[in-house]
């Protein structure tokens, strides 16, 4: 067990050793949220309610950006090369790779969390989190739970080059109507409903409640219950239609 | 002597994908330190059963050992012990040729040195160059290098030169050989005949899923019992050939004419079918979808 943690390891430093040396990978983890919080923070500055909607909103689209979307890219990307074909005739154990796989993304949502909770105290006034265990509680099951879907989501895609797209259907409208750049409450009924079904919602709700309205965690439980719900899907999904080959291949 | 159980050992092996029966009944071995070839033409099922071995894919009947134990299960204790190239390659985009190498390294229980595997693979000069840099030919010896990394004793190699300019193929034929001076045994899939010649100590042809002929490649050639004798007509002076079960007598006959003429017996040659007359005889066929394809051959010929 120990060596294949060890090896979980290996994996993890590789991915991340490749993920800083890929610009394209940093653009869509890191610099795109930060332009929007940029362009909105501008958009929205001296309203202080509307920031106090934003900072938790990007926070929540950055998790989904470096887990969801740059799994569901990296991973159709590596399938299609046969690298995932090739990683699998080696003594790696699968969850080996996986983990080292999910690790590089965790990383990737904790750096990025970071950046927006920085740039909410120091530019746009939200101050520091009011409760560090909710703000815990709520990026670990979003990352958990975005980063399974993404890994499920991959099955789907055909080649890289519908990855893009793919990734984009679900990732813009979701961060859209689940409240990242403005109140959800302000939206059409319809929406509404539509986006308390999702998961995404609720992560930005209690980062919210910890990142602003310092609100406790148990305020939040049914939340947190779709999260899982949505969690336990996705995981049932990545880890069953897994597929270390492209379909291209007869 | 004992023989040493087989490193590979396939027995009646089938796998058809939906109503295409891709593997119709394989049997074949192989024994330790052997480099063994699968030849034949694409869509013949090489790949097929390549990847069977490897623990690709699973097999639709058939026994199938592979150093003992049996690959659909996956076992990673064999996993450790075998080494893959695959037909296709594809790499991280941002590594390099020495990242990649030492990180396929620590996979393996007991790996070979990185910087002695770089210089086996021919790529010591590469070895800070990122993968996506690399030429056809460069890729596909870090794909040896890979599967050699590990140091194991069985490798797999997939129609290993396919696309390759004649340099190339040289340098990874290179490779094989010295494989094969390190012991290892090697299963390689080729439609290239030179090839399967130059590096294989036996070859199975193998074609619509079935073997049609198996044995080392100068036998192959031998086992079909003509000989053709060429020389040229003392009296016509045209090219005569004729072909004979025995060539004894008739080279007699011909050498005794030659000397009672006080002559020479000139372009006299005496050929075996080479493996390339085998192979192009036993795949050029027409393929026929039918399983009686050598029956239809038969009537034919009768026919005719």
């Amino acid at each position: 067990m120990s060596d294949a943690l060890v090896l979980a390891y290996h994996q993890y430093r590789l991915e991340r050793r490749m993920f800083w040396r890929n610009p394209s990978a940093a653009f869509f983890n890191f610099l795109l949220p930060l332009l929007f919080l940029a362009l909105f923070g501008a958009i929205f500055s001296g309203n202080q309610e509307d920031l106090n909607v934003l900072i938790p909103g990007i926070a929540g689209m950055s998790i989904m950006a470096t887990t969801f979307s740059s799994l569901t890219m990296n991973l159709t990307f590596l399938r299609e090369q046969g690298v995932l074909k090739r990683m699998r005739g080696t003594p790696l154990p699968e969850g080996s790779y996986l983990l080292g796989v999910f690790g590089n993304a965790v990383a990737n949502a904790i750096i990025q969390l970071g950046l927006v909770i920085v740039a909410g105290k120091l530019l746009f006034g939200t101050g520091w989190p009011k409760d560090w265990i909710e703000l815990a509680v709520y990026a670990g099951a979003g990352v958990v739970c975005l980063a399974a879907l993404g890994v499920a989501w991959s099955h789907v895609i055909p080649n890289y080059d519908a990855a893009a797209a793919y990734s984009n259907i679900i990732f813009l409208p979701v961060i859209f109507i689940s409240g990242v750049f403005y109140d959800v409450n302000n939206a059409p009924q319809f929406l509404l409903h539509l986006a308390q079904v999702l998961p995404l919602v609720h992560i930005i709700d209690g980062l919210s409640g910890a990142l602003v309205s310092g609100r406790s965690l148990s305020d939040n439980l049914s939340g947190l219950c779709v999260i899982c719900i949505w969690t336990l899907v996705g995981l049932f999904f990545a880890v069953r239609g897994f597929s270390w080959e492209s379909r291209r291949e007869g | 002597m004992a023989a040493l159980a087989p490193a590979i050992l396939v027995r009646d092996l089938r796998k058809s994908y939906g109503q295409f029966e891709a593997v119709r009944g394989i049997d074949f071995e192989v024994a330790p330190g052997e480099v063994f070839g699968l030849l034949g033409p694409n869509g013949a099922g090489k790949t097929t059963t390549v990847e069977i071995l490897e623990g690709y894919r699973q097999r639709g009947a058939g026994i199938v050992s592979v150093l003992g134990q049996d690959p659909e299960r996956r076992p990673r204790d064999l996993r450790k012990r075998i080494g893959i190239v695959l037909q296709s390659t594809g790499m991280y985009r941002h590594i390099t040729v020495r990242e990649a190498l030492t990180h396929w390294a620590r996979l393996y229980p007991h790996p070979r040195d990185v910087d002695e595997v770089l210089s086996l693979a021919g790529l010591h000069e590469k070895a800070d160059a990122l993968a996506r840099t690399l030429s056809g030919g460069q890729m596909r010896r870090l794909d040896f290098g890979l599967a050699l990394v590990g140091d194991p004793e069985l490798i797999f190699l997939d129609e290993p030169t396919t696309g390759f300019d004649p340099a190339a193929r040289r340098a990874a034929w290179d490779v094989v050989r010295s494989l094969q001076e390190l012991g290892k045994t090697v299963l390689l899939t080729t439609h290239y005949l030179d090839e399967a010649q130059a590096l294989c100590d036996r070859v199975a042809i193998i074609k619509e899923g079935r073997i049609v002929a198996s044995g080392p490649p100068a036998e192959l050639g031998a086992s079909s019992s003509t000989y053709t004798v060429t020389w040229r007509s003392a009296e016509t002076g045209a090219i005569e050939s004729r072909e004979t079960g025995d060539p004894t007598a008739l080279l007699h006959q011909l050498t005794s004419a030659a000397l009672a003429r006080g002559g020479q017996l000139q372009d006299l040659s005496v050929t075996r079918p080479s493996l390339e007359d085998v192979y192009l005889e036993l795949t050029a066929e027409p393929s026929s979808e039918s399983a009686d394809a050598s029956d239809s051959t038969t009537e034919a010929a009768a026919n005719v």
